[in-house]
């Protein structure tokens, strides 16, 4: 039997390693998700670990570089939205980053950008090398529906 | 003025700087860029010490913006100042909670409680 759920929309973008395309294809995530009406908060939690991908991507894997590109290629449906970020850089092992909520860490300026992804997004995965992060969440309930739930 | 768009409005209440973002993003490193530096004039060209970020008008913010008030902070307690933060939406104050900056930061709830007992 056909679902509501079953609808899936995809695109694939290969940008610039430059931050104004990386807006732009935030932008263009986001408005997706507004159309498969995702609440507020997980397109918060998205919006979020999306800017911090793609500068991770663009700034610390391409270091900017003008000959280099980030790929992105995102699938959202009506349950599920999954965004795999690519980049041409070295890649890095995330387990080498410094835990930033110890206390010798709080005060460093730098360092909470894959805390913030995994915090606010369902499941966060990176290739082997670590050049590739794909990014997924699952839809929450909606507010008054859960409430009305866990009354019930 | 060499700064361009201001990305904050700054008031002065009894005595202390009253600086809103007026940016609802802070987002995207040229932005951030620009605002930290606005930021950090009130501490090294105004010489300002008692200073509240107001926060009403944001809607979100990345690392790299934190980053920033990190440096913030640092810079007013490095001249004998004080930096409060105030009228953070609930979204945001749990970014704070998450990465433990709300033990870092004076947060307070309004400009009002913020701007008393400097």
């Amino acid at each position: 039997m056909s679902t509501i759920e079953e609808v899936m929309r995809e695109f694939e973008e290969i940008i610039p390693s430059n931050t104004a395309a990386g807006q732009s294809v935030q932008e263009r995530i986001i408005q997706l998700l507004e159309e498969l009406r995702f609440e507020d908060r997980d397109v918060f939690g998205i919006r979020l670990a999306l800017e911090e991908a793609l500068v991770n991507a663009i700034k610390h894997g391409n270091q900017m570089d003008p000959s280099k590109t980030v790929r992105i290629m995102c699938r959202a449906g009506f349950q599920k939205v999954r965004i795999e970020i690519e980049d041409q850089g070295e890649g890095f092992h995330p387990a080498d980053v410094p835990d930033p909520t110890a206390d010798e860490n709080l005060e460093r300026p730098c360092g909470r950008g894959i805390m913030l992804m995994r915090a606010f997004m369902t499941s966060i995965t990176f290739n082997p090398s670590g050049n590739c992060v794909i990014l997924e969440k699952v839809r929450s309930e909606p507010e008054a529906e859960s409430e009305t739930a866990q009354s019930a | 003025m060499t700064q361009g768009n201001r990305r904050l409005d700054i008031e002065e209440v009894n005595g202390v700087t009253v600086a809103r973002f007026t940016d609802k993003k802070i987002l995207d490193e040229s932005n951030i860029q620009i605002i930290g530096n606005q930021l950090f004039s009130l501490v090294d060209d105004d010489h300002r010490q008692k200073i509240v970020l107001d926060f009403t008008n944001v809607e979100y913010l990345s690392s790299a913006a934190l980053g920033k008030l990190i440096t913030m902070d640092k810079k007013v307690k490095a001249s004998g100042g004080k930096l409060r933060l105030c009228s953070i939406r609930s979204d945001i104050k749990e970014v704070f909670k998450i990465t433990r900056l709300d033990k870092l930061f004076q947060i307070l709830d309004s400009r009002d409680k913020a701007v008393e007992g400097f």
